[in-house]
């Protein structure tokens, strides 16, 4: 168990710092995640957060990374619906670190 | 990326100096009490462990002869020492199999031998001890359950069973690992290890309809708990969720689609792993197969094919019949369950597919053979099948494969470190140092061959209208 701060108020967060409770996450939270891993959120990034988050609203899980490149397929253009452009954006890896900006839990099992 | 040092690929396997108590620090996450409690475990380390390690230890070895076996047959020869992957990689003498297998040994003689009863540092017999416990814990957690060092053994000891029971005794006394154990209870409560409920399936699974149909303009479908169809297939939740693991299963539904025969998946037994087998617990790795039989009699199937995942295929090949059968609903002709390979090279066999091998010319294969697959399994109805048919799979669809050295294939075959429970972040070192030996022998085609892909099994995809075999990067145990 660990805790994060960003703007004066203290998030619980896992082991691996992702957020413990998905419901106190914010947009202040996310920035702090990202500038830990050195990574500056930029509109691009949001657009990807904003559909994880929105999309564990409906399913209470993060999209299949299929799923999830379609989607920014369809919203930003063909070139950029591919695994690599969501890499760049992402170098852990989009299904953790990005879930991590997100607040949700970090998928389990053989991923 | 963590501050350890990775180790350095060289041209030849180098068995490497000792450099003891190298890897004490690691350990995975400790279950909390929330997941240790839906697996039937106790919440933390409970007061009495000692007697309650050593009464189920005492249980153990009355249930599972071989253990007991093991434990009593080791005389310490030596040559399992240099075949383990994580002794290779890390240099920790505690990573050789014999020494693993003593952090055990050395209390089961204390306890239940009469010279370690009496003549305890004769026979190097120890107390348990939070000390001990500690070892165990973290080395019984750089254990991949690979089961290459027993090929070597003279008395075939199997430092996975040791493993396996050494992870359920600590279960027993409180502390789990919190990757497995937290795994399992979702299979429980969703179905399936990743926790994707069944409307997350359908969407996943109605996208890569629509993919596959832009791809090739033909329809191929991905049902999910259809009654009625022939087959049930039970393969990895990562194939839904990971890239690129979801290549497999398109491939599957392609193969099914040529083939002509009905199937579906389930959303009750979305899962083809079972962690219960990494943790050694009988009853968890039991209540994980049931679904399985659960969702064939529900959904009325003839049939069941696993997808590829080697501790899957394992579980289903040698136990599940004893966890969850008898199966004698299903149709007799076929075996129960069927591998998914088995599967395919019968339709190759039989000229059902058509495969345009000149469409994967762009691609130089190797093929890593899975350790469950390899050495604690069996497929197809002739000895070694489980090295012919995947290789025969692949070579029906690409025109440049390449096998790893003599040594690094078959039963001899390396851990690719996605076995045993082990594939989570907080034993990142761990899995970086032991991927050592598969790397060099997969350096070694890379140089002299040009491979460009590793294979874990033949997969299926078509693109533009053509039948490609697809590789992923290996990742399963």
């Amino acid at each position: 168990m660990g805790s994060i701060e960003a703007n004066g108020k203290n998030y619980e967060t896992d082991e691996e710092g992702y957020l413990a409770d998905l419901n106190t996450w914010d947009k202040d939270v996310a920035e702090v995640m990202a500038k830990l891993d050195d990574c500056e959120l930029t509109d691009n990034h949001w657009e990807v957060i904003n559909f994880l988050r929105e999309y564990y609203e409906e399913y209470q899980i993060a999209p299949a990374v299929r799923v999830l490149t379609k989607a920014i397929g369809k919203k930003l253009g063909k070139d950029k619906g591919n695994s690599k452009y969501l890499y760049e954006l992402f170098p852990y890896g989009p299904a953790k670190q990005a879930c991590k900006y997100a607040g949700l839990p970090k998928p389990t099992g053989c991923v | 990326m963590a501050d350890f040092e990775t180790p350095e690929l060289k041209e030849y396997p180098v068995i490497p100096h000792l450099q003891e108590g190298v890897m004490a620090h690691s350990r995975p996450f400790v279950a909390k009490e929330e997941f240790q409690e839906q697996l039937g475990f106790p919440g933390e380390l409970v007061d009495n462990w000692e007697q309650v390690a050593l009464d189920k230890m005492k249980e153990l070895t009355g249930k599972y002869r071989g253990f007991q076996v093991f434990l009593d047959s080791c005389v310490k020869c030596g040559a399992c020492t240099d075949k383990c992957h994580y002794y290779l990689g890390t240099s920790d003498p505690k990573n050789m199999p014999v020494a693993r297998q003593d952090l055990l040994r050395k209390v089961y003689r204390r306890n239940f031998t009469f010279a370690g009863k009496y003549f305890p540092k004769l026979v190097g017999a120890v107390d348990l001890t939070k000390e001990v416990l500690d070892d165990w814990y973290s080395y019984f957690h750089q254990c991949s359950q690979c089961r290459r060092c027993s090929v070597f053994c003279p008395y075939g000891i199997d430092t996975a069973e040791i493993s396996m029971a050494a992870r359920e005794i600590m279960d027993c006394v409180g502390v789990g690992q919190k990757y497995c154990n937290e795994i399992i209870g979702k299979v429980y409560k969703i179905g399936n290890n990743l926790g994707l409920p069944q409307p997350a399936l359908l969407d996943t699974l109605e996208g890569l309809e629509e993919e596959v149909e832009e791809d090739t303009a033909v329809k191929v479908r991905f049902p999910l708990d259809e009654k009625g169809a022939d087959i049930l297939v039970v393969t990895p939740s990562a194939d839904f969720f990971a890239e690129p693991h979801v290549d497999g299963l398109i491939g599957y539904a392609k193969v099914f689609h040529e083939a002509g025969i009905s199937w579906t998946l389930s959303s009750h037994a979305s899962e083809a792993a079972n962690f219960g087998m990494f943790i050694g617990s009988y009853e968890n790795m039991r209540k994980v197969s049931l679904r399985i039989r659960e969702a064939a009699l529900d959904l009325g199937v003839k049939r069941i094919v696993m997808g590829e995942c080697g501790h899957a295929w394992r579980v289903a090949y040698s136990f599940l019949n004893t966890l969850a059968g008898p199966f004698d609903f299903l149709d007799p002709k076929y075996p129960v369950p069927q591998h998914i390979l088995e599967f395919t090279h019968d339709l190759i066999q039989r000229d059902a597919l058509t495969l345009d091998k000149s469409a994967n010319d762009d691609m130089v294969l190797t093929y890593h053979d899975s350790c469950n697959v390899a050495r604690a399994s069996r497929m197809g109805s002739r000895p070694g099948g489980q090295f012919t048919i995947p290789r025969d799979v692949i070579r029906a669809s690409c025109n440049h494969f390449f096998d790893m050295p003599q040594d690094t294939i078959h039963e001899a075959t390396y851990c690719c470190g996605g076995g045993g429970g082990l594939l989570t972040d907080d034993l990142m070192e761990l899995r970086v140092k032991g991927a050592l030996p598969r790397m060099e022998a997969l350096k070694q085609v890379v140089e002299e061959h040009g491979v460009t892909h590793m294979n874990r099994h033949g997969y299926f995809s078509r693109r533009h209208g053509k039948e490609r075999s697809d590789v992923s990067p290996l990742r399963r145990g």
